[in-house]
């Protein structure tokens, strides 16, 4: 009849204790558990004398007992704990790289500053209940002059410096201008119109610091009952505002331009413009002439409305202190990448 | 247009310290732009001298100097200067310009005091040339010459006015009238409020008679008769030995005219002054009376200029009984022309249809001062007094007779009266101009109002031909007020929608190309054929294509077919520049013109087109699809630490092409694909469903080396719209499935010929539904297999949508994959 004493119990915990305490690895505890936790260990060999115990004794060794292993397994899980702990440490050590030296898996690549700035202002008539238009860019000279009373003879028509195409009597031209656009929205859209027509245009310019035979435009047109230039130059301060800052101001001078009367040329103004506060040339604009909105088939009588237009490049030019055309037009990666996706 | 200050002050008063920043602004504020200031580049000392004796001395060179003494003011120490002087036109007593030390002549060219011909000349005693007045050589100025006898020590910078300056403004179009002192100085008042006086009615006109001129022209362009008016007068008797006033040799200077002679010269200034071109016809060399009529075809006239000019049936002649004696309104005939020696001249005052006069002058690349002030439309009725201001002029400084011959020939017909509303203004400007300042207006500019029931009738005046509607008398209301009353208001468009679903497209393809490490660039549209057969076809071919008929290089005047040749060019400036590890992209229009383009004839522009003409005019502009295209070139990155260099190569080529797709939202497919421009075993052709929208590869490496690119381009040139348009609505949602997976790889032993993508596609649609994905994991070759085969291993996962899928479940439906791809592909299972 076995019988199971405390102190017996008490040096096989204390003995397994003893040992567990002293493991300092991984492996070590390893050992340990197989020696004094696992199957065979002194405490199991005890514990499988249970079954032997007299009935009346039963209850209480099992509790001396398991406490025995109780005590046995809180000892090995804190010192399990322990080790693992010093031992991800240590990992985490050696796992240590210089993050200024990782080397990169991928190009940094860029939007062109152009086509950011068509969107961030097409992104403000887009604000404003404005649609954005387009059109093609070899266009037929009908959508290019005679709808946009430019007369054949008329001396602004010789004026533009235009690209033909072969044969000319076809009367096909690249655009001069995103204002075919306009007549093109006239057209084909249900009154009122509002919007704004960015894009690519040509002149028959030689590339220099400040020209390029292909530029780009943003064209705008509003056309509604009861608009006066008051709303043309309304829109226009808005513009300046959103893209400048509430700095900006513009001002309206008397031009000429075939498809509007009254014309104007826009300047606009701001205090940390290169160069100093100053008013600098930034388009042209005015109210649509009656004979482009009878080109449309709209009865000048009952709707009006004024129309716009400034070159992008331009814009860059004096927005972002962009000295020479040849960076836009080159495609010098650096010049993008200066940008980034942020104009 | 360039306005001498000191002229224009005859016309208006203009402020004693006048500047060209206040000449301008107040130009501007009515709309002449700003382009220039021209001055006249001389500072003084310079004064009046009187020669007082001279020695002459031989120099070894052969040249005889005069070493002179000159007085050059009335007294004090510096009095009398010693002056070399190279001339010697002159005489002792003669009054003449000296530029004493300190003054600086145009060039510029400072003067000073300087050892030379063995003394100190103290200054200088100035030619014409030298002042700017003229090309006059032959000598220094003599100021008896010119009529003058000032006191020594005159300031001569006053004097012979050449201190004046002269400002210059860009004339729109519409506004011939600007082209003349005339309307300029009227426009200056307009801006500041000065009384204006009309140098039209400062001559006092006695016409002339007697000399017979015939209009008779058959054939109107666009049926207006070619010349309305023709005024002529007769002087006789002219001194040819007159010169021309340095006053007005200046003034034609500051205004970028040379001065020719004096009749010349005085026809250019009265053209200045009233904005009338004249012709000056020597009178002995006509034969009988004008007629002015259309050309004859083939017919020749030597203009002035001597060259021969074929003439069309549009060009406006001006004939004699000898025949064409000038290009109306263009340039005159070389046998009527005045010459040295002639004395007696006929004087024209015409007046010509713009049009006629503009398409002559363009045909005949003949721009002149007259014919762009013809073809912007010159006052009919100013004729009469530029011809009698010529007259005055040659008899006052040419000393000839004026004679009673010539022609009063002016027909004019008052310019349609415009109805103004009275509220038309506010409604258009938005500014509520009182009655008195609207009437202000209109009455200054020159026309005639009468008051009607709720508004006026306006009759422009006879140099406004651009006022033809109520707009244009609301734009002089604006602009003479200022464009600066006009208020601010925001206008409410109705809610729009927002991008279109294109637009929106495109810019996602642009944002996740730059995102995905590539540069955007922007390259011109213009190629050579040879770019269009290599890059914008599939095999060697030439391709409809859209030629320039006026390309600045004549040698690239294609309009491109493909994005590649541009980008290309831009790849290889950026390697030539260093920048050789590279990834860029465009997104931008083709040009495809298919069948017929372009439209014979045009509607006119005032109309909206009936329907069918209108489709017509749609349908002549060619397709431009939007496309995307991409090059790579050189390494993903370069070595680094712990990482070795990534090449580039045909994989960047296909993962940009899956980021479009991606962006738009698109399914493609890549297929081996054949294009002459890519590298025959590196070319994937892009597929949307059946429709192929473009390819990626590597490019050919003979066409990369001959555009002086590495060996290694990668490049894709995709049809975004097709891309776009393939885009669906919205995206259909299906369950996440929640059920644990079960994965199994297999390895599949084919022929290599065989592409991996169609042996994956078999076991996907063999394997059915309960297969989630298989991603190929490798492609074996070598050792173990027959020299024609490779083993493709796929990483197979299934899961099924209601329950956890057993080994057994997934095996069966891995072998039922494998089974398809035996029966297509001769697939075995490699084991």
């Amino acid at each position: 009849m076995p019988s199971i004493s405390s102190q017996q119990l008490a040096d096989v915990v204390a003995e397994a204790v003893n040992a567990i305490n002293s493991a300092t690895t991984g492996d070590e505890l390893k050992q340990v558990r197989t020696q004094f936790v696992g199957d065979g260990s002194p405490i199991s060999v005890i514990n499988s004398t249970l079954r032997d115990v007299p009935a009346d004794e039963k209850a209480e060794a099992g509790k001396i007992v398991g406490q025995a292993r109780g005590e046995i397994n809180h000892a090995f899980a804190t010192r399990e704990a322990m080790i693992l702990q010093a031992e991800e440490r240590a990992r985490l050590l050696t796992e240590s790289v210089d993050v200024t030296a990782v080397a990169t898996r991928r190009r940094v690549g860029a939007r062109h500053p152009l086509n950011l700035l068509m969107e961030e202002m097409s992104n403000i008539f887009v604000g404003m209940g404005w649609e954005i238009a387009e059109g093609p860019e070899l266009e037929n000279e009908w959508f290019n002059f005679d709808a946009l009373n430019f007369d054949e003879d008329h001396p602004a028509r010789a004026m533009q410096d235009t690209f033909f195409v072969e044969p000319v009597d076809r009367h096909l031209v690249l655009r001069t201008h995103t204002s075919p656009v306009q007549i093109r929205s006239l057209l084909s859209r249900e009154l009122p119109v509002y919007v704004v027509a960015p894009g690519r245009v040509y002149r028959t310019d030689e590339l220099d610091a400040t020209h390029t035979p292909v530029f780009h435009q943003m064209e705008g047109i509003a056309i509604d009952k009861g608009l006066t230039m008051a709303h043309l130059k309304g829109t226009l301060e808005h513009l300046a505002r959103a893209m400048f800052g509430d700095g900006a101001k513009i001002r309206l001078r008397p031009n000429y331009f075939p498809f509007t009367e009254p014309s104007a040329e826009l300047d606009i103004w701001h205090p940390t413009f290169r160069g100093g506060a100053r008013w600098i040339e930034w388009g042209g604009c005015g109210m649509v002439n009656p004979n482009v909105l009878r080109a449309a088939g709209i009865d000048p009588d009952e709707y009006q409305g004024f129309a716009f237009g400034m070159g992008i490049e331009r814009t860059l030019m004096f927005r972002n202190d962009v000295a020479d055309m040849h960076d836009m037009v080159e495609g010098d990666v650096r010049f993008s990448q200066q940008f980034g996706m942020v104009i | 247009m360039r306005i001498p200050a000191g002229q224009l002050r005859e016309w208006v008063e203009v402020p004693d310290d006048v500047t060209a920043e206040h000449l301008h602004d107040a130009l501007v504020s009515v709309g002449f732009e700003e382009e220039d200031v021209h001055s006249s580049e001389v500072s003084g000392p310079i004064v009046v001298g009187e020669v007082l004796e001279f020695t002459p001395e031989p120099q070894d060179n052969g040249k005889t100097i005069r070493w002179c003494q000159v007085r050059v003011a009335t007294s004090g120490d510096d009095a009398v200067r010693g002056i070399v002087c190279g001339a010697s036109n002159f005489t002792v007593g003669d009054k003449v310009v000296v530029t004493l030390p300190g003054s600086v002549l145009p060039g510029p060219f400072p003067i000073a005091a300087r050892k030379t011909y063995g003394h100190v000349s103290d200054g200088m005693m100035a030619s014409a040339k030298e002042l700017g007045l003229g090309d006059e050589h032959d000598g220094i100025i003599r100021l008896a010459e010119m009529g003058l006898d000032p006191e020594v020590g005159t300031d001569a910078i006053e004097l012979l006015g050449l201190s004046d300056f002269a400002v210059e403004i860009n004339v729109t179009p519409d506004r011939g009238y600007a082209m003349s002192m005339r309307g300029v100085a009227r426009e200056y008042a307009h801006a500041t409020g000065v009384t204006f006086n009309d140098p039209a009615r400062a001559v006092t006109v006695t016409p002339g008679s007697g000399f017979s001129v015939t209009i008779d022209d058959t054939s109107p362009i666009r049926g207006v008769v070619g010349c309305t008016g023709f005024v002529t007068r007769v002087v006789r008797g002219l001194d040819r030995s007159r010169r021309t006033p340095p006053w007005m040799i200046k003034r034609l200077s500051l205004m970028g005219i040379r001065s020719i002679s004096l009749p010349v010269d005085v026809s250019n200034y009265v053209m200045m002054e009233l904005g009338q071109p004249t012709h000056t016809y020597d009178l002995n060399k006509l034969t009988g009376g004008i007629t002015v009529r259309r050309a004859k075809k083939g017919e020749k006239l030597t203009t002035l200029d001597e060259q021969v000019r074929v003439l069309s049936e549009e060009d406006l002649l001006i004939t004699d009984e000898s025949g064409p004696i000038g290009l109306a309104g263009v340039m005159g005939g070389a046998t009527t022309e005045i010459d040295d020696a002639s004395t007696d001249v006929l004087i024209e005052a015409a007046t010509f249809d713009p049009v006629t006069i503009a398409r002559t002058a363009r045909r005949h690349k003949l721009p002149s001062e007259a014919s762009k002030r013809f073809a912007r439309g010159v006052d009919p009725l100013v004729s009469r007094a530029a011809a009698q201001r010529v007259v005055d002029l040659l008899v006052e400084l040419g000393g000839g007779s004026a004679d009673a011959l010539g022609t009063d020939l002016v027909n004019f017909e008052p310019r349609a009266a415009i109805d103004l509303p009275s509220d038309f203004t506010r409604k258009l400007i938005g500014v509520d101009y009182s009655v008195a300042e609207i009437e202000t207006v209109l009455t200054d500019i020159g026309a005639t109002l009468s008051t009607v029931k709720d508004g006026w009738t306006v009759t422009p005046p006879s140099w406004r031909p651009d006022l033809v509607d109520a707009p244009g008398l609301a734009e002089e209301v604006a602009r003479i007020h200022g464009y600066d009353r006009i208020p601010s208001a925001i206008p409410v468009a109705p809610p729009g929608r927002g991008l279109s679903r294109v637009q929106a497209a495109r810019r996602r393809v642009a944002q996740v190309l730059a995102g995905a490490g590539l540069t955007e660039v922007l390259a011109y549209p213009f190629v050579t054929s040879e770019h269009n057969a290599l890059f914008g076809s599939v095999e060697m071919a030439s391709v409809p294509e859209m030629t320039l008929a006026n390309a600045l290089d004549p040698n690239v005047a294609q309009l491109r077919r493909s994005l590649l040749p541009g980008i290309l060019d831009i790849a290889k400036r950026n390697v030539a520049r260093g920048l050789t590890s590279l990834a860029i992209y465009e997104l931008g229009s083709v040009f495809e013109p298919v069948g017929p383009t372009g439209s014979t004839s045009i509607p006119i522009g005032n109309v909206r087109p009936d329907a069918a003409t209108l489709d017509g005019l749609y349908d002549s502009v060619p397709a431009q699809p939007w496309h995307v295209a991409a090059v790579f070139v050189g390494p993903v990155t370069a070595k680094q630490p712990g990482q070795t260099v990534i090449p580039s190569g045909l994989g960047e080529a296909l993962d940009a092409v899956h980021a479009v797709a991606d962006a738009v939202g698109v399914d493609v497919e890549v297929r081996q694909g054949t294009h002459h421009a890519f590298h025959p075993g590196r070319c994937a052709e892009v597929f949307v469903g059946d429709v192929s929208v473009g390819f990626a590869g590597e490019i050919l490496p003979s066409v990369a080396l001959s555009l002086d690119l590495p060996r290694v381009v990668s490049a894709l040139d995709l049809d975004l719209d097709v891309i776009i348009a393939a885009a669906p609505d919205h995206v259909v949602a299906r369950p996440v499935l929640v059920y644990p997976a079960a994965t199994q790889d297999v390895s599949l032993v084919v022929d290599q010929s065989v592409p991996a993508a169609e042996v994956r596609a078999a076991i996907i649609e063999g394997a059915g539904e309960l297969l989630e994905s298989a991603h190929l994991v490798d492609d074996y070759r070598g050792a173990g297999l027959d020299a024609s085969e490779k083993s493709l291993t796929f990483a197979l996962r299934f899961r099924a949508t209601d329950r956890t899928l057993t080994q057994q479940e997934a095996t069966d439906a891995k072998l039922a994959g494998v089974a398809l791809a035996a029966s297509r592909h001769n697939a075995t299972i490699r084991v």
